[in-house]
């Protein structure tokens, strides 16, 4: 069987990618989904420590992350298709109306 | 197979009020035209007064009286409750500051009303769970309302570009959250805070690991807190969003989040107190500066209540660091005085900068005295309750958190905190001395104030003075509503 420790591995790389992503990309959509990947990485964890110790309420979590993500899915994008409706690009960096 | 109790569902009775009107109002907005689109504010206000009736309903009758429902997820009990009335306090005064808002901007209406509802069972839930799934619902329930709210004016370019930060650093420190709740499930094997707390009662059991889970939940909550070094949203969002929304995203999500800070960090993981003491030490201190110097080149008033916000987000956290029943019941009174004070500022900043927030610079208010001595009085109130004068709320609300500072032995801290009161003192009175000691004519003076935004500004002011003038009453029920966290 597949160590605890390897799940756990994985979900770190892939939230520390996620949050890289978040800090480093210009995109919007690609900025929205490193969130998304860091909300699949928590997910991860939540499903190996559930597996390991055998208990269901990491796994219950992982559908109400999976139904508040989707929620916030729905939000995002409506937001980020009001903002583009301004503004010719999706660069991150020409949202910048408001500066000190 | 859980059955469902009468119990259970009188416990969470102010939620499923709120959540009712708050359908109801949606349901009912295509019925009605025109200019009586207003009533379904007063329909989401008589909402809010029901939900405060039926926690007083359950504050006072021995059935179903206070205690957990849902399999110990959920708690009704003093300190729920006070966090409770306090959204419900500052939901109903924006519904009440929004309504001709929205009319002269040409805003719709009904799904303000429901979001505002929404946002606002969000925080109830937030600060009556005892279980971090419920705990993170309505961090979300209430943030994804909010994040609709900060946009509500869709074709501002200002608006549209709040909501995105909003949302983007807002689901950036969810995910944050989250990844510190997945590490103390993976501890504890459970996501209810008294079993975790439990299992984690010992501070040897506090390994780098259990740390780690711990520090990363505080980060998601120091966004919503809007805490140093996670504040970078705040101005950006506060002076971006309709002035209203500023008025509720500015008290409502942020008292939300120390409930939850209070309930995690000082009612449950006692045991990790070493740690804790010092996140909240450096977050405390770095926010006050952050907040103070920030607010000190603004020009614009909505950007400068901004940076004031995170500063007053400072002082709250000094008195969390301080804990205990005292640090605990003077955050609850802090809260409230900020809600009253933030709230009115903001709601009169929305009526004088006119339609499509033209004027919303120091600039615009010169000379504001001479033509609207009322109006101009009215907002002086709020600025020298938020620099902390005498006689006011924000007076008393300082003096209770660094009392009970120098209680608990955080001399450093609350010499930091006194130093930048005094600071804060120079940007509030930049806005009132443009105000009384300029000639020039206003803009601003042509402003009417309709009667529901004189109504919530008078409750602002005397609500105000009443904390400030007559405390004892209202600081026994603080310290009630603290202690019952400790049962």
């Amino acid at each position: 069987m597949v160590p605890l420790s390897h799940y756990l591995g994985l979900s770190a790389i892939l939230f520390i990618l996620g949050a890289a992503g978040f800090v480093f990309r210009r995109n919007i959509i690609t900025v929205f989904m490193c969130i998304e990947l860091m909300l699949n990485a928590v997910n991860l964890a939540f499903m190996a420590f559930s597996r390991f110790l055998g208990n269901l309420d990491g796994q219950i979590f992982v559908f109400f992350v999976i139904v508040v993500a989707a929620a916030e899915a729905a939000v995002g994008l409506a937001v980020i298709i009001a903002l583009h409706r301004h503004r010719p690009s999706l660069n991150i960096e020409d949202v910048d109306s408001m500066k000190m | 197979m859980m059955t469902l109790l009468p119990v259970d569902m009188m416990r969470i009775l102010p939620e499923i009020i709120l959540s009712v009107f708050a359908v109801l109002v949606m349901l009912l907005e295509p019925f009605v035209r025109g200019a009586s689109k207003k009533l379904l504010g007063w329909l989401a206000l008589l909402g809010v007064l029901a939900a405060a009736g039926s926690t007083v309903r359950i504050w006072l009758y021995p059935w179903p009286g206070m205690g957990t429902a849902f399999g110990g997820s959920v708690s009704a009990d003093e300190f729920s409750f006070f966090f409770i009335n306090l959204f419900l306090l500052v939901a109903g005064l924006v519904i009440l500051g929004s309504m001709d808002y929205l009319e002269r901007n040409h805003a719709d209406h009904g799904e303000f009303y429901a979001l505002t509802l929404m946002g606002t069972v969000g925080m109830c839930f937030m600060a009556a769970s005892t279980d971090l799934i419920m705990i993170f619902l309505g961090l979300e329930i209430s943030s994804i309302a909010t994040y609709i709210l900060a946009g509500y004016r869709r074709d501002d370019r200002l608006s549209n570009e709040a909501a995105l930060k909003y949302f983007l650093l807002g689901s950036f420190a969810t995910a944050f959250f989250l990844y510190g709740i997945a590490f103390v499930y993976g501890l504890t094997g459970t996501t209810n805070l008294l079993g975790a707390s439990t299992r984690m009662g010992a501070p040897g059991q506090w390994t780098a690991f259990a740390q780690a889970g711990l520090i990363l939940m505080f980060v998601g909550l120091a966004f919503k807190l809007s805490t140093a070094p996670f504040q970078i949203w705040a101005p950006d969002v506060y002076q971006g969003a309709p002035a209203p929304v500023t008025a509720f995203m500015s008290v409502g999500p942020k008292a939300a989040a120390f409930s939850v800070l209070i309930r995690i960090f000082l009612g449950s993981f006692t045991s990790a107190n070493a740690l804790s003491m010092k996140i909240l030490w450096i977050s405390a201190a770095l926010t006050m500066c952050v907040g103070n110097l920030g607010a000190l080149w603004q020009s614009n008033v909505k950007r400068l209540l901004a940076y004031s916000a995170i500063a007053h987000a400072g002082y709250v956290l000094v008195g969390v660091a301080a804990g205990g029943s005292k640090g605990i019941s003077g955050v609850m009174y802090y809260l409230t005085a900020y809600a009253l004070m933030n709230v009115g500022a903001f709601l009169l900043i929305a009526y004088l900068a006119g339609p499509d927030e033209q004027r919303v610079e120091i600039k615009d208010y010169h000379g504001l005295a001479t033509e609207r001595p009322a109006v101009a009085a009215c907002l002086t109130v709020f600025f020298l309750s938020l620099a902390g004068f005498p006689t006011t709320a924000g007076f008393l609300g300082k003096f209770y958190l660094f009392r009970a500072a120098i209680h608990s032995h955080l001399v450093g801290l609350t010499i930091l905190a006194l130093l930048n009161s005094a600071v804060s003192v120079y940007y509030y009175f930049k806005i009132i001395v443009a105000m009384y000691m300029n000639e020039d004519k206003t803009e601003c003076a042509s402003v009417t104030l309709p009667w529901p935004v004189r109504a919530a500004l008078g409750v602002s002011v005397v609500g105000i003075f009443y904390l400030g003038l007559a405390p004892n009453d209202f600081m026994g029920l603080t310290l009630i509503a603290s202690t019952s966290l400790f049962k």
